[in-house]
């Protein structure tokens, strides 16, 4: 039941990406950045947790859950710092994720070669 | 006295340049697309046993060359002058080919309409009496492509349903004042045309517009029918652009139907090779003529067509800035070999 509820969750967040992408002028780019941004507000407002608690990975994983965690930081650091908070707790809460992203890119980047899908 | 201009922006000919040799090279899509059989050399490794997909893209320009120069039967110092150019910054693919070979190089930046702006170009500095051997070149590169106006292909964006897929592939012609093979009879140089289109992945609908326009012209100038062409071939305006273009024929009173076709649907079968709207990039329309067509004019299958080599101009800096993506068509007639 678990694994569904990731399933279907996360499944419709990427069917929506899709859908943005053949059926609006939309740029990739431009659909991440979205996506992050209301990753941010419906974290921000509270909704977002709801849909982790629900849908776990399916929900954390895709773009979105980045967005959620760097309101959750900021709420969290900001109950702990104060005013600096605002600046420092996004990044901080996903710190891990990032460099994980930046280690896995270089390591990537040393070991194999670009090849296109021809 | 501009003696053999025709009309607003046409020109015809009075000593016919004859394209005695031609030469194409492509990548494995290309290869395995309706068209893999015609072309004179084909590469599995898109690298072309380079580094870099930029050095493949002068690797394949140089092949070209070697190839262009054995078919014709001469050295590739026997080159007088290569009007050549491409889709990286500052043309490299084009200018690094011929570094330190001692030929005479002239870059151009026409978009994807380069190979009609090379032909166009080089007939008249070969019909004017300037040069008697030209080579009109250019090339595309799919990954070098994606690098220079979307992203690179290491970031694995998506593609949209009308986006086109740049061909891998570099096409030469050797343009001269005497011999046999096809011959360039009369051009039209294209106006810059922009209809408001901003979709940096829909560069047919950008370039149909222009097409319609030089095409128009072309008839225009000259006193011409579609009647009398075996084929008009637009460049790369794909699926979506050709459509449009008929459509725009249609409500001007030119109906270009039964023989209107567009190399960015020659070169891929789209059934089988998920290319979306078609091929596009300058080596799109560079290695359907020296690949399919100029073969056809020489044995006389063709009879004359209108080579309309359509480019998109914009620069990745004006897609940025949410401007709209210029349009621009060249139109070269070319006459069969065979009287």
């Amino acid at each position: 039941m678990e694994y569904l509820k990731a399933f279907l969750v996360g499944g419709g967040l990427c069917l929506l990406g899709q859908l943005l992408i053949d059926k609006t002028k939309l740029t990739p780019a431009r659909i991440l950045v979205s996506y992050v941004v209301i990753g941010v507000i419906l974290g921000g407002i509270g909704l977002y947790p709801r849909l982790v608690d629900f849908a776990g990975a399916g929900a954390s994983v895709p773009l979105m859950g980045f967005g959620n965690l760097l309101a959750k930081g900021v709420r969290e650091a900001v109950q702990e710092d104060g005013f600096l908070g605002i600046f420092t707790g996004g990044l901080k809460a996903c710190a891990g994720g990032i460099t994980a992203a930046i280690i896995a890119g270089l390591l990537t980047s040393i070991v194999f070669r670009d090849r296109d899908k021809s | 006295m501009a003696i053999n201009k025709r009309g607003k922006q046409s020109f015809v000919l009075p000593q016919l340049p004859v394209i005695q040799a031609w030469a194409s090279v492509a990548g494995k899509k290309e290869s395995e697309g309706p068209l893999g059989h015609s072309f004179d050399y084909t590469q599995k490794d898109t690298y072309f046993g380079q580094k870099t997909w930029e050095q493949a893209e002068n690797r394949m320009q140089q092949i070209a060359q070697e190839i262009l120069a054995e078919k014709a039967g001469i050295k590739q110092t026997d080159f007088e002058l290569v009007l050549s150019g491409d889709l990286l910054n500052q043309c490299i693919g084009s200018s690094f080919s011929l570094r330190n070979t001692g030929i005479p190089h002239l870059g151009l930046y026409g978009a994807c309409s380069t190979m009609a702006e090379s032909l166009l170009l080089s007939s008249v500095m070969v019909g004017g009496g300037f040069f008697d051997r030209v080579v009109a070149q250019t090339s595309s590169h799919f990954a070098s492509s994606e690098r220079q106006y979307r992203f690179p292909l290491g970031y694995g964006g998506q593609r949209t349903p009308t986006a086109q897929w740049t061909v891998t592939g570099s096409g030469a012609a050797l343009v001269c004042s005497s011999g046999n093979g096809p011959r360039i009879e009369a051009c039209t140089v294209g106006t810059v045309t922009d209809l408001g289109i901003r979709d940096a992945n829909n560069m047919g609908a950008a370039m149909a517009p222009a097409a319609f326009a030089t095409i128009a012209a072309h008839m225009d100038d000259l006193g011409r029918k579609p009647e009398d062409f075996d084929l008009i071939v637009t460049g790369d305006l794909g699926q979506v652009g050709k459509e449009l273009l008929l459509e725009l024929g249609k409500r001007n009173d030119l109906l270009l139907g039964g023989k209107l076709t567009d190399c960015g649907t020659l070169v891929f079968d789209n059934t089988v090779q998920d290319v979306h709207a078609g091929g596009s990039g300058c080596g799109c329309s560079a290695i359907v003529l020296c690949g399919d067509l100029l073969p056809k004019l020489k044995e006389g299958k063709l009879k004359r067509i209108l080579f309309c080599g359509t480019g998109a101009l914009l620069s990745p800096t004006s897609t940025q800035q949410g401007q709209p993506i210029p349009g621009v068509c060249h139109a070269v007639s070319i006459i069969t070999g065979r009287d």
